[in-house]
């Protein structure tokens, strides 16, 4: 299970959680000015990948997320999730797809303050259709697992920024995802409660998690296997990080 | 299934009361209006039931035709004495011509004093028939109602009304004791039942109270007081002469009312070069009040249906300023794999909720409409006696009926206008860029 130390692009040989070949994405402005914040992007992310992204704003990234995340659709390219060709499918499709194999990590939470800690790591099953008991105790073992088993009826106004994004990553894994996404995931936070959450994120990797991540934080990106920098809508480096033990 | 729906119902209640004043005032705009819906149905249900009721009282099955005095210069005989009105004969000719008639019951009131020793009181004196005491559902509380017999041979008998006897007889059981009218003595047989008085229907027909009769064989009456009436004032005398006031015709079948009222109105032409006398079919009228009913009750509905146009359009302006201000809220849902219709039923749900929860509290007071009007007025009574007594009896004995169908169609229009005005703040959250709507901030 210990991919680790073995990032690799080659499909032929290692299952693929998330694969995205020469994907484009065009936006057109109203005054009808084609931005083209993809230009052919294609990467692999074998199981068990712990990848991190970072580029300057405008380089891309945040568009490359938003496909991965199955939010927004390329252009042109094909984006094979799990095995499954997402790069055509409707948004209901799409919406099915982001509640079964995928984890979201945002920056700011983006926890729903109405609902407790339990209802907000539930919200993923909810979506699916899965209201069981099953699903509740799930939701349950996943506070547990990050520590928060003492705050199940907490509303996210009542914990610290570390615990929120506890909370987050809670959510992001109970639906067991192909792959976990994070946007600047420590972003919000002091360097502490970073560290933290980052030791959280290898734990997770360890375990056998495909993680990826866009940050601007180098130290941050280095605790990734490996680096990716986008530049102008392309990928422009690609750099394995030996960093880490 | 139904649980994800409770689970809908139940997160929308809770995002609701995030936000209690303006959950309230959203709701305060349905309530209002369903309110409103209840309380005027139920306001104009009385009024007309109390109208319906009168006429029903009439018997639908009833054509009456009474004396009307015409104008001062057209009338036969001469002199001061002024005659008018139906005559015996077009009682005869109405039995022998009407082919529908089942009765006709033929009848004379005059307005006299009525003694019993040393008391007076005012009384209207009605000469009639043994038929008359059901034909206007009245009941006998002691003794008996005039018989053919007492008619045939003209006996000077009397039935006494509730309110007579009691003036008269306040102590004493008036049966077998007489009564003085003019300077003729009739032997008391018989005491009606006391009878709440009828409105009048308008023109023709005035306001009836049974409880100051006095009834007398008609026969008795044509003997001992005869067709003139002559009423002094100051300076003048007056006669009125006058064979019958009223013919009460009963047809057979309520289908053929409308051609019996025809058939007496030609046969009544044919001998009367003035038109002294007035037709109340109670059944036209009857119909009259339906359909004004209707059209009050349409009015009605529109009124309020306008309140709760207005209530709907605060529960969308609520709604879309709820969608605004929760956008990042559906980003993230969307994010985690809310489908669009996941967001519509999610906003429909609260706006729904909204709605029924005005509807069920407009229900509920809409229920208080009988007890808040009755003790509006008798607060109104202790404070203001004046006006109120002023006011017309249908206002001031108008009981509130509420109608069960105002009730369902209220709470139906209700929970509509939820779904109505709900639907496009939930479309429009719906159909949000997720990428934008977690981008907001």
């Amino acid at each position: 299970m210990n991919f680790a130390s073995t990032p690799t692009r080659d499909a032929a040989t290692t299952k693929m959680a998330a694969r995205i070949i020469d994907v484009h994405k065009d936006y057109v402005l109203k005054g009808g000015i084609t931005v083209r914040a993809l230009r052919g992007v294609s990467i692999d992310f074998p199981e068990g990948d712990f990848v991190a992204i970072m580029g300057t704003s405008g380089s891309g990234k945040s568009t490359l997320l938003n496909v991965l995340g199955c939010l927004d659709r390329a252009s042109r390219g094909q984006y094979v999730l799990g095995g499954q060709d997402v790069s055509q499918m409707s948004d209901d499709e799409l919406s099915d797809i982001r509640s079964r194999y995928l984890g979201f990590i945002f920056q700011s939470y983006n926890l729903i303050a109405q609902l407790t800690v339990v209802e907000n790591i539930e919200l993923p099953l909810y979506y699916q259709g899965d209201i069981s008991r099953e699903a509740r105790n799930r939701c349950i073992e996943m506070a547990n697992m990050v520590g928060l088993s003492d705050r199940l009826d907490h509303r996210p106004f009542q914990l610290s920024g570390g615990q929120q994004q506890r909370v987050a990553i809670a959510r992001a894994l109970v639906n067991d995802p192909h792959v976990i996404l994070a946007d600047e995931p420590t972003g919000n936070l002091d360097s502490a409660t970073g560290e933290e959450i980052m030791q959280m994120l290898e734990t997770l990797n360890a375990a056998g998690k495909t993680i990826i991540m866009v940050t601007h934080e180098s130290d941050i990106a280095a605790r990734a296997h490996r680096t990716l920098r986008m530049r102008d809508g392309v990928l422009e480096s690609h750099t394995p990080n030996g960093a880490l033990s | 299934m139904s649980t994800k729906f409770w689970q809908t119902l139940r997160l929308g209640l809770k995002s609701l009361l995030l936000h209690k004043l303006r959950s309230g005032l959203a709701i305060l705009g349905i309530f209002i209006g369903v309110t409103a819906v209840i309380w005027l149905v139920a306001m104009g249900e009385g009024v007309s039931y109390q109208a319906q009721q009168q006429i029903k009282d009439l018997g639908a099955n009833n054509i009456i035709i009474r004396s009307a005095k015409p104008p001062a210069d057209v009338t036969r005989g001469g002199g001061f004495v002024m005659a008018y009105g139906l005559m015996r004969d077009d009682y005869d000719r109405i039995v022998a011509n009407v082919p529908t008639l089942s009765q006709a019951v033929p009848m004379r009131e005059i307005h006299k004093e009525a003694r019993f020793l040393d008391k007076v009181t005012d009384a209207r004196i009605v000469g009639c028939t043994a038929k008359y005491l059901d034909m206007n559902n009245l009941r006998v509380a002691r003794g008996r109602f005039l018989t053919d017999k007492d008619l045939e041979r003209a006996d000077n008998v009397a039935v006494i009304g509730d309110e007579t006897a009691k003036a008269l007889f306040p102590y004493e059981d008036p049966i077998g004791e007489y009564v003085q009218i003019d300077k003729e003595f009739y032997v008391i047989v018989g005491q009606t039942e006391s009878k709440t008085a009828s409105a009048g229907i308008g023109g023709s027909l005035s306001a009836q109270d049974y409880n100051y009769d006095v009834y007398i064989p008609l026969s008795t009456l044509r003997w001992r007081i005869g067709d003139m009436v002559i009423t002094s004032r100051a300076g003048s005398r007056e006669g009125e002469q006058v064979e019958l006031s009223q013919i009460t015709v009963t047809v057979r079948s309520l289908d053929d009312v409308d051609e019996t009222a025809d058939i007496v109105k030609t046969l009544l032409e044919r001998f009367h070069t003035t038109v002294d006398y007035a037709i109340v079919v109670p059944k036209e009228l009857l119909q009259q009040a339906q359909v004004l009913q209707m059209m009050f009750n349409l009015l009605l509905v529109l009124i309020a249906g306008i309140a709760l146009l207005v209530g709907g359009i605060g529960i969308m302006n609520i709604m879309l300023a709820t969608v605004t201000e929760r956008t990042r809220e559906i980003g993230i849902r969307r994010a985690l794999g809310a489908k669009q219709k996941d967001i519509v039923s999610q906003f429909l749900s609260e706006t729904i909720v909204l709605s029924a929860t005005g509807g069920a509290l407009g229900v509920f007071f809409g229920f208080l409409c009988y007890p808040a009007i009755v003790g509006t007025r008798a607060l109104m009574r202790s404070l203001f006696p004046d006006i109120i007594a002023a006011l017309p009896s249908n206002i001031q004995e108008l009981e509130p009926r509420i109608a069960p169908w105002s009730i369902i169609a209220a709470f139906m229009i209700s929970v509509g206008v939820g779904v109505i005005f709900g639907l496009y703040p939930a479309q429009r959250a719906a159909r949000m860029d997720p990428i934008e709507a977690l981008r907001h901030e």
